[in-house]
């Protein structure tokens, strides 16, 4: 009997409960409680229990993504934190890269450090960066340091030494000082929490899991507390941001690996699509009110980095933000979204986003005041959204206010050029992003098909393949919830880093096998106490890049006890995953080794296969109405088709509009939509290209 | 169908996307240590008149008017005639390219149905050329090592091999060298497929209707920007250090309704050491310098570059003439925006920041063996590093932040893995920064070490210890820059030296200078810097007035 199981995503606006159970899936949608999130949580939960019939009590798994860490450290809404380092070191986190993220912005101002100057205290000590003691610690100055530490009455205390990932002993020594004389006060360490060269990113990382940690245990421990009161005594796991699950106790104890956690679960939603489809190389979409995102899904897998930037404060932009090595699902996000105001620039050019109009008011057509123009105004202009029917005919929408603020903002176009302007703006801005973002990675976007989902995406996607050259294009059911349907499909697994320098000319077999051990035993530490005796596999990275270069590249490597007659097996891995990534390799250099990863997960159970179909008979029409097609650049006679009322099978010529409760569906007039078995929609070129 | 105001839009807002990419492919495969960390490096689209039509926004503002002024030497010299599907041209002439043998621009001829009918160009900073090596003590630019002047470097597709074996032969590091310069060429060709694409999408067969519309529409908004300044002659004086004598920087700022010009007339000569600047370099910051102030959200091109008219006088450190050698001009061009925003604070008083410490404070340490047959290897080692900048008219400078440049320090743990060195110090300067309503932003102190076995040489090339940063509208100057040993041994700014096996190399990087009275700064924010430690207890009391330093935690 399947296990009945449920996902719970806490967003800005909503959260989303998953429920999985023997009838299939049921969904629910209720507003996020800022207060007290678990409060929402219930609600939602007991609403999809009760819709499909089942007692909470018989719910066997709790699965659990927040935006709680994410939204502490934007809103610096964290703990009064400590922080100790390398005498040396104080200003690390301030001075950050030395440079400015805008260039001509004479008025620019870099965001504050989480912890201010006269929080961070230093002591005298150093390690090489091989691991030796330059310095050794001098007691009477830890006796001296604990004593201040003890008297700022705080909160949390972060811990970051130069070079801890190569020797935690400096770091594990002011640990245990500290937990002698406090023994309640939460502290975190750099060789625990990121153990990875280069001490921005990871004095950044300990510092946001310690500003956060107090607040996430807190939150956790009502949360489990309230559902052990609803008498669900499920075990209770939570999303980190690399796609995975950790239980709660590791969750509480490294909040900061659970940052993102709910764009990870949209994205392990689309890889469920991408694998139940036969999808090898997928790119997932998905457009909110606020932002887009994109992320590479490869094999049924999203592509995870290293690193990411959290909580950017200018305009999105890179270098705004904090960048925190922690292992995480990557993902392009900008400013596009259905709320991203239009407006001119100096050169009287059309210009969309970053700004939105969020919600509130939201786009000038909500009727909330609003007066700006947004590019959902410039969609229900085109024709391309009904204003009786959006959100179900919830909020009524007024194309005449759209027409005004368009032109009010936008003088000089023509209202129908201006909202033409306005949609293909921004889909040039996420098809530039999304073409950047494989590039990046030594990827073909032509050869990539597309998996939208989130309230925005089915409206643009098909004009973003257009752009992309993009023959495919999926748009799933349950969309609106996917993040949490994603949950539900999560493997538990941890990702266990360390940074180990290794030049292959001077290979180390005995440190990388004690490192690797190391690894493991740590990762499958974590995987064991979540899912004990589970069917797990590994993976294996190794981080490198020629001497001399800086920037390193994720190499896949066999898990095994290395010997020294493996480095040209290590070379040529490399080698491989260089050209694949820059078309060639460079003769005459050494090779290197930075940073590793090692993940434990359990095993996915394989998706269940969806033969495609290619359409037979056609959808039934509800009727004929007008939208502007951009590719065109004229309006036709669109179909317009009721999502609800498709059977698996059938086909809707572009061009048409296929509606539904929270978005409707784009088909331009070169893409063919048919419904699949699994009510996903499967959109694909009429012709192939030439 | 002929395109419409929207797709010049859409396609002007793709070419910076394509641009932006072309500078992306360069810095993931550059060897250069300052394109890949530092953003050293620039890309860009040129219409068939050598016009350029966008350029990415990289680290580098020096590259901004440099390259646009490149291409158009290129066009010149190469001929219509010659230009040929396939080529690839090379320079590092100094006085064609941007400013020193160490960048290399390389541009691609495009073509279209067989039609020439643009260029793409991007530069890089390489490894070495030979020569001395990085470094302001050649006595002329023949001793900075190899000059490649205006050629081709590949024909018709075919790389000439002849030249490849000459760089290889000349220069120290022949892999990375001549690697960077396939990695310029792929990076043109990767701009080359964007643009083809676009242009099948809109069904364009040249550039040139883009192009008039990109420049019309820029010129424009960059004539109302400069009619906005009022109109008026402003002048300023700014001394700072040079090598072998201070060098006075003057620049006389003429504006008249949509006209600009900056004449740098009455300004020092040549130096007899590298830190000499040709003049594109000196247009390139000039130009920077201004364009922040007034038109910033306008993208480069030569349309809104030109109306920015800079000009020094032939012979004086900011317009070098052959064979002055230039290798080092980064330093004196650093400076030359805190000499234009002086005197255009004048017409705009709430835009400009006070000096700053401005020129980067860059290190490139040699590391050598004590006992040369220890087998111990021997390493290179380049740091960027940064002061303060100048308090803003509203706001407090940034501390240990690049400006004018854009370029990023590296983390101390990788620079340790890439040479046998400690950094035992990187952090603020506390104090340093100017006194003012608005305070300047702090410098930091870096100290280095050898690592057993090894000394250190290295290049100084650091201005504004002689003559700190000024402060503004009775602001307080910035902490003067420092060059030492750790045990207070005073070191020479400019030059190689060498740090023995026990000694440590200190340098206090300067800051930069305030903006208004101290007497007005805030209480409050005065209070905050003392707990922070940004600003001493005595100055606290004896510049910030503060009488009461009680608990600075209320």
């Amino acid at each position: 009997m399947t296990r009945i199981r449920v996902g719970v995503d806490i967003g800005g606006t909503f959260t989303d409960v998953a429920l999985d159970h023997p009838g299939g899936l049921t969904t629910a949608k209720v507003l996020t409680d800022y207060a007290q999130p678990e409060r929402a949580i219930l609600d939602g939960v007991v609403a999809a229990a009760d819709a499909a019939g089942i007692d909470v009590g018989k719910i066997a798994q709790v699965i659990h993504g927040t935006t709680l860490v994410t939204n502490a450290l934007i809103e610096r809404k964290g703990a009064r934190t400590a922080f100790i380092t390398t005498e040396g070191f104080r200003d690390v986190i301030e001075m950050r890269s030395e440079n400015r993220f805008e260039q001509y912005d004479l008025a620019l101002e870099l965001p504050a450090p989480l912890v201010p100057r006269k929080d961070r205290f230093t002591v005298g000590e150093r390690m090489s960066a091989e691991g030796d003691v330059l310095l050794a610690l001098d007691p009477a100055e830890v006796e001296r340091l604990v004593d201040h530490v003890a008297a700022g009455n705080y909160e949390s205390v972060a811990i970051g030494f130069m070079h801890a990932y190569a020797n935690d002993a400096h770091e594990v020594a002011i640990f245990q000082a500290l937990r002698a004389r406090l023994p309640d006060l939460p502290i975190s360490l750099s060789s625990v929490v990121s153990p990875q060269m280069r001490e921005l990113p990871r004095f950044n990382t300990v510092i946001a899991n310690a500003y956060v940690q107090p607040q996430v245990a807190a939150y956790l421990s009502r949360f489990v507390g309230r559902l052990r009161a609803e008498a669900i005594a499920a075990p209770v796991f939570m999303m980190h941001s690399g796609g995975g699950l950790i239980t709660v106790e590791t969750a509480a104890a490294q909040p900061v690996r659970l940052l993102e956690s709910g764009p990870a679960g949209g994205a392990i939603f689309a890889a469920g699509f991408a694998e139940a489809h036969g999808i090898s190389s997928a790119l997932s979409f998905d457009m909110g009110g606020t932002t887009a995102k994109i992320c590479l899904v490869e094999d049924g897998t999203p592509k995870t980095a290293k690193s990411f930037e959290v909580a950017r404060s200018y305009r999105f932009k890179k270098g705004s933000g904090m960048t925190v090595s922690t292992p995480v699902v990557e993902m392009v996000e900008i400013g596009a979204g259905g709320g991203s105001i239009a407006s001119l620039d100096s050169m009287t050019r059309l210009r969309v986003g970053p700004q939105s109009a969020g919600s509130e008011p939201g786009p000038a057509c909500y009727q909330r005041g609003g007066t700006k123009p947004t590019v959902t105004d410039a969609n229900l202009v085109l024709g391309r959204l009904d204003p009786e029917r959006f959100a179900g005919g919830a909020i009524p929408l007024a194309p005449d206010l759209s027409a005004e603020a368009l032109a009010t903002h936008l003088p000089g176009f023509a209202p129908r050029d201006a909202a033409f302007g306005v949609t293909e703006m921004v889909d040039e801005n996420m098809a530039n992003a999304a073409r950047v973002h494989t590039v990046e990675n030594g990827r073909d976007i032509e050869h990539f098909t597309m998996i939208a989902f989130g309230g925005g995406a089915p409206l643009h996607a098909c004009r973003l393949c257009e752009k992309l050259g993009i023959d495919t294009l999926l748009i799933p059911p349950g969309a609106g919830v996917g993040s949490a349907i994603g949950f539900l499909r999560a493997p538990v697994s941890y990702e266990a880093t360390r940074g180990l320098f290794q030049r292959l000319v001077a290979f180390d077999p005995c440190a990388v096998n004690a490192m690797l051990d190391a690894l493991e035993a740590e990762a499958r530490a974590f995987v064991e106490a979540a899912a004990g005796g589970a069917e797990t596999e590994t993976l294996l990275t190794a981080f490198m890049r020629y001497a001399g270069q800086g920037w390193e590249i994720p190499v896949i490597l066999p898990l095994r006890h290395v010997r020294a007659e493996d480095v040209p097996m290590i070379g040529a891995a490399f080698e491989e995953a260089y050209r694949k990534l820059f078309g060639r390799t460079i003769e005459g250099f050494e090779a290197e080794i930075t940073n590793w990863s090692l993940v434990v997960a359990t095993r996915r159970p394989p998706a269940r296969p969806v033969p495609r179909q290619t359409g037979h008979t056609a959808a039934p029409i509800l009727r004929t109405r007008p939208i502007y097609d951009a590719a065109l650049r004229q309006d036709v006679a669109a179909q317009e088709v009721d999502r609800a009322a498709i059977s698996p099978g059938q086909a809707i010529e572009g061009p048409a509009v296929i509606i539904e409760r929270e978005t409707s569906t784009i088909v331009t007039s070169t893409f063919r939509a048919v419904e699949q078995a699994d009510g996903t929609l499967l959109l694909a070129r009429k012709e192939a290209r030439a | 169908m002929s395109p419409s105001a929207i797709d010049y839009q859409i396609m002007w807002n793709r070419l910076i996307a394509v641009v932006e990419e072309q500078a992306t492919t360069l810095i993931r495969t550059a060897f250069s240590t300052s394109v890949r960390e530092a953003g050293d490096l620039s890309a860009g689209l040129f219409d068939r008149q050598g016009r350029m039509m966008a350029q990415a926004v990289t680290g580098t503002p020096g590259h901004v008017n440099a390259m646009a002024e490149s291409v158009t030497h290129f066009a010149r010299i190469i001929g219509a005639q010659n230009t040929f599907e396939g080529d690839v041209f090379v320079t590092n002439d100094p006085w064609f390219g941007t400013g020193h043998l160490h960048d290399f621009t390389v541009v691609t001829p495009v073509f279209r149905a067989g039609r020439h009918i643009g260029y793409f160009a991007c530069t890089a900073h390489v490894v070495d050329i030979g020569g001395r090596g990085f470094g302001p003590d050649a006595a002329e630019v023949y001793e900075e090592g190899l000059l490649i002047p205006i050629m081709k470097f590949a024909e018709r597709g075919r790389v000439q091999a002849l030249l490849v074996e000459l760089i290889r032969a000349n220069v120290r590091t022949p892999d990375q060298t001549v690697g960077d310069l396939y990695s310029l060429a792929a990076c043109n060709e990767a701009g080359d497929r964007r643009l083809q694409a676009m242009m099948d999408e809109f069904a364009v067969d040249d550039l040139q209707g883009l192009a008039e519309y990109i420049f019309e529409a820029s010129a424009r908004a960059t004539q109302d920007a400069i009619s906005r300044v009022p109109d008026g002659t402003y002048r300023n004086h700014m001394r700072v250090d040079g090598y072998d004598f201070p060098v006075d920087l003057n620049v006389t700022l003429t504006v008249a309704g949509d006209a600009l010009t900056a004449d740098f007339a009455g300004t020092s000569g040549m130096s007899a050491f590298g830190v000499n600047v040709p003049e594109v370099y000196t247009r390139a910051y000039a130009c920077y310098g201004l364009k922040c102030a007034i038109a910033p959200e306008v993208p480069n091109n030569t349309a809104s570059l030109a109306p920015f008219r800079i000009s020094a006088p032939e012979g004086s450190i900011l317009a070098a003439t052959r064979p002055a050698p230039v290798s080092v001009r980064h330093v004196i061009g650093h400076l030359v925006p805190d000499v234009v925003l002086g005197a255009l604070h004048q017409a705009l008083p709430d835009t400009a920041p006070a000096e700053g410490a401005s020129a980067l404070w860059n290190i490139q340490i040699s590391a050598r063996p004590i006992n040369p047959g220890s087998g111990l290897p021997r390493r290179e080692i380049l740091m960027f590093n940064s002061g303060g900048t100048g308090a803003r008219p509203a706001l407090d400078g940034l501390s240990a932040t690049a400006f004018p440049s854009g370029v990023s320090t590296m983390s101390v743990e990788a620079t340790e893995h890439v040479g046998p060195i400690v950094v035992w110090r990187k952090d603020l300067r506390e104090g340093s920064g100017g006194a003012g309503q608005h305070r300047g932003g702090l410098g930091q102190v870096i100290e280095i070490a050898p690592r057993d076995g090894y000394e250190l040489h290295f290049n100084a090339m650091f201005d504004r210890v002689d003559h700190p940063a000024r402060g503004r509208n009775g602001g307080g100057n910035g902490a003067a820059g420092r060059v030492e040993l750790a045990d207070g041994t005073a070191l020479r700014a400019k030059g190689r030296q060498r740090i023995g096996p026990e000694a440590r190399l200190r340098l206090s990087l300067p800051g930069g200078g305030g903006f208004g009275p101290a007497a007005n700064r805030s209480p409050g924010a005065i209070r905050r810097d003392l707990a922070a430690g940004y600003i001493t207890q005595e100055q606290a009391r004896e510049i910030y007035g503060l009488k009461d330093i009680g608990d600075p935690d209320d």
